[in-house]
């Protein structure tokens, strides 16, 4: 894809002697949100992980805005504005909301405005009245909220952002999708992985399924919602 | 009591307290951050006392002045800091993720190796410092004299602890720690170098322990004992204050000082003992210490590390295993004197490096005080010979008894942990037992400990005792490898790799591990009854940290993953150590570097390189 920002290419990954990922392929856009559908255990966070150089790659290649990922180490990946939430939230539970943050703190792209805990506190305005209180005492949703504002924080260009709905009251889930289009707003291209079509059809523009480890459809995300075959074969238990 | 004394007392107890605390928090930041228990935190904190006993006085040459007294104890600790990171980044990068045993060892390895270069560069005789000018004089307190310096002191703790406080809490240095001591992927995810940030934590941690050993100077002699002596206590306060958390280490040397200062107005021969009665009642209420919590998993290597499925003996092992029992029972028709005296040694070091591997690679409870039943077993022999006039046969009933029961007694309290803070349980009740054994003197002889421990005349000869070595040995060993097989052992194994799973088909996990640690512990206590005859005496040192490690470097050697490798790595272990010592001066150097070099490239031991031959997958879980 010409205007690519996230390129994968027959991603192969794995935990030990199990094999997840047999060749992923897919992209994300400049500034669009993409999502990646798929069951339990289809291998979305799985995807997400290898892209981050959380699990080393076992085969194929993921680009970066022009850069080659490949055995990079996590922390490098980031710097080169790769943002990602992982699923279990995984806040800094000992800090504080401001300390959380300021861990995700990383200077601003050429040319682009810097995130400040200001700023975020204005997309998620509870996170403004908790900013002393240490994290451990946060309702789930309240820490969703956290650790999207702590990635938001490294000013990437591209966020990973794996299933920000999952377990969430609705009135939150609600917020979580002006989040997200919020953050296209403000031209960062988003890879969300998604089990709830809602959701996915509320922020995003296109959609990959994935299922036992391989893409199984990609499209526009309308054309998805409107092929019940392909929602009845791969996304619905 | 006069109060003036019980103040003064009480002050007393807050400057060692100030000067544990110093040297605590950097282990426990070190540990919050990198997971790894830093034996040679110790070794800094001897290295500070060291560098200061010879900058200090060399700066004082200048010019007599107490600021020159305290830049040359900063620098000491700044150049400990150095050291610090250079051990980061030649060893303990590479070792972040193995399991914690091999850190624990590899970093003992480099506690014998600053053993011997402290012995090289400052030799063997202890060096007094100078005091600090300035803080020379006493002061009156309540019509007692307390020094000046002691005083100052009692501030450096709490200074110590409020600069730490706003490192953490208001540098972005700090932050990242903290961070990184809950979920350190996650920090790197978030594209915080973890290199840099553990390095930087090792600095603070080894500057730390060398501001600790360099403050020391004006009141102990800069020794080569200094390093286990302090690490064993920091140990403890660490563990008491929760490992990785500053602020109680601070609460557990506070308590510690104090227990010190006052234990030894009311038992002054225990106040040993006292301390590490209350690590251990401190971690049966709260197993996490005062303010710690739960170890969080990440990173750790996932595989049980240890037997996975005991295969018994093939053909040509069976062989090899009789052709070796065999040989050692014609061995004493035509060996010397001296192969005789090495072979019944390495009899009696592989039966309590088998009992030690029972517990580690079979039942994953990792103890690092091994030593401890080996060092009973042979007192008890020992003693009932000596004080009692007992013949050897009831006395060799008697060591395995003892260990046995030592083990059960001990055990009971271990059994409830797990991973490193078992680890450090048993550390500790075996300096217990050493400090015992050294402290009481009128029974145990102390340091010089017992002589003419002799067995019975017809086991006189070199030859017959050499026999009634092998034939307990071999025996204990084969009742061993006879449990591992049985279901008894598999219940171990099963605990071992998921005490959850465990106890929820109905075993009771505890009961199981318990008799288990008391079994080995009975061998443990066998050899070393056998061992106090065949040396003829017996000291504490046979209880001691660098014996423990002795079996864990035996047990590594030959692969805890396998069920006769420890025999053979006390072979490989004592003979090589046998053929060594004696060619150098600095043996413990090139011990700590072996184990080391053990640890990075030979982590699976001899017996693990074996069964790889044979093409049995160690690791392959089914
Ligand atoms: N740490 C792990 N070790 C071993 N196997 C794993 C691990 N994590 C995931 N798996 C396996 O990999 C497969 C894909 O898991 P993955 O977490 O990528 O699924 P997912 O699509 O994100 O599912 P979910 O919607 O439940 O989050 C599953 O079969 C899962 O069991
Ligand atoms: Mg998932």
């Amino acid at each position: 894809m010409a205007d690519a920002v996230l390129e994968v290419e027959d991603l192969k990954a794995g935990y030990g002697p199990a094999e997840v990922l047999f060749g992923v392929t897919l992209a994300l856009r400049r500034g669009e949100v993409a999502a990646l559908m798929g069951r339990n255990g289809a291998g979305k966070s799985t995807t997400l992980k290898a892209i981050m150089g959380l699990l080393p790659p076992r085969g194929g290649r993921v680009r970066f805005a022009g850069r080659d990922l490949t055995g990079l180490a996590p922390f490098r990946i980031a710097r080169l504005g790769l943002g990602y939430v992982p699923e279990e939230r995984r806040i800094f539970t000992d800090l504080t909301v401001y300390e959380n943050l300021e861990v995700g703190r990383r200077a601003a792209r050429q040319g682009q405005g810097a995130w400040t805990p200001d700023r975020l506190f204005e997309i998620f305005p509870n996170l403004a009245e908790m900013r002393g209180r240490r994290a451990a005492a946060m309702s789930g949703g309240e820490q969703q909220m956290l650790t999207i504002a702590r990635t938001l924080m490294g000013n990437p260009e591209a966020v990973l952002l794996d299933e920000p709905s999952e377990g969430l009251a609705p009135v939150i889930v609600e917020q979580m999708a002006e989040a997200v289009l919020r953050m296209k707003q403000e031209g960062i291209a988003v890879l969300l992985s998604e089990q709830n079509l809602d959701f996915a059809a509320a922020v995003a523009d296109r959609a990959y399924v994935i299922e036992r480890g391989s893409i199984r459809y990609q499209g526009a995300m309308e054309a998805l919602e409107a092929d019940e075959q392909v929602r009845e074969a791969w996304l619905t238990v | 009591m006069d109060p003036g004394f019980l103040l003064v007392q009480s002050l007393s107890g807050l400057a060692s307290a100030s000067s544990l605390f110093v040297i605590a928090s950097g282990l426990t930041l070190v540990f919050g951050v990198t997971r790894i228990v830093n034996f040679a935190h110790g070794s800094f904190y001897m290295l500070g006392a060291y560098i200061a006993v010879t900058v200090v006085p060399w700066l004082l040459e200048l010019d007599r002045s107490p600021w020159l007294f305290f830049a040359g104890v900063l620098l000491s600790a700044l150049a400990v800091g150095l050291l610090g990171v250079a051990m980061e980044l030649l060893l303990l990068r590479r070792i972040y993720k193995v399991p914690e045993l091999f850190q624990l060892l590899a970093t003992f390895g480099v506690v014998l190796m600053v053993q011997d270069a402290v012995l090289w560069i400052w030799g063997p005789v202890d060096i007094t410092g100078p005091r600090a000018p300035g803080l020379r004089h006493g002061v009156e307190i309540l019509d007692q004299r307390f020094p000046a310096y002691e005083l100052f002191l009692i501030f450096v703790g709490p200074a110590v602890l409020g600069l730490l406080w706003l490192l953490m809490h208001r540098t972005r240095f700090g932050i990242l720690i903290r961070a990184a001591t809950r979920d350190r992927e996650m920090v790197g995810a978030l594209g915080v170098n973890q290199a840099l940030l553990f390095t930087a934590t090792l600095f603070l941690g080894a500057f730390l322990a060398g501001l600790g050993g360099a403050l020391q100077i004006p009141r102990v002699s800069a020794s080569a004992q200094m390093d286990l002596s302090i690490i064993t206590e920091v140990f403890v306060v660490t563990v008491i204050g929760g490992m990785g958390s500053v602020t109680g280490a601070f609460l557990a040397a506070l308590l510690i000082g104090q227990l010190q200062a006052f234990g030894v107005l009311i038992f002054p021969k225990i106040t040993l003992v006292l301390v590490f009665v209350l690590m251990a009642a401190v971690l049966v209420v709260k197993p996490w210490g005062l303010l710690g919590r739960p170890e969080p998993a990440a990173g750790r290597a996932a595989l049980p590390e240890g037997i996975l499925h005991p295969r018994r003996f093939g053909v040509v092992e069976g062989t090899i295993a009789m052709l070796a029992v065999a040989t050692a029972f014609v061995l004493p028709l035509f060996a010397d004197a001296y192969t005789l005296k090495v072979a019944t040694e390495v009899l009696v070091l592989a039966l309590a490096a088998f009992s030690l591997n029972f517990l580690v690679g079979n039942g994953g409870i990792v103890s690092f005080g091994h030593a401890a039943y080996f060092g009973l077993g042979a007192y008890a022999a020992g003693l009932l010979v000596t004080r009692l006039g007992v013949p050897m046969e009831p006395a060799l009933v008697a060591a395995p008894l003892a260990g046995a029961f030592f083990a059960a007694l001990f055990g009971f309290f271990v059994v409830r942990l797990s991973g490193i803070y078992l680890a450090m349980l048993t550390l500790a009740f075996a300096q217990i037992a050493y400090a015992v054994c050294f402290q009481w003197v009128e029974v145990t002889g102390g340091d010089n400990g017992v002589v003419g421990v002799w067995p019975s005349p017809w086991a006189a000869s070199r030859q017959v005792y050499f026999y009634v070595v092998a034939v307990c040995a071999v025996a204990g060993i084969a009742a061993m490898r006879h449990v591992i097989y049985a279901p008894f052992g598999a219940t171990l194994r099963a605990a071992r790799d998921s005490e959850v799973r465990a106890d929820a088909i109905g075993v009771d996990v505890r009961t199981h591990r318990w008799l288990g640690f008391t079994l080995a512990g009975a061998a443990a206590g066998l050899a070393g009854g056998l061992y106090a005859f065949s040396k003829g005496s017996m000291d504490p040192t046979l209880l001691g940290i660098p014996t423990s490690v002795d079996f864990l470097a035996m047990i590594l050697l030959g692969g805890i993953q396998t069920v006769m490798g420890p025999v053979i790595g006390a072979a490989a272990f004592h003979s090589i150590k046998d053929v060594f010592m004696p060619l150098t001066d600095y043996w413990r150097f090139f011990l700590g570097a072996s184990i080391i070099a053990l640890v990075l490239i030979f982590p699976r031991g001899l017996g693990g390189a074996y069964g790889k031959l044979r093409g049995s997958r160690p690791v392959q879980h089914a």
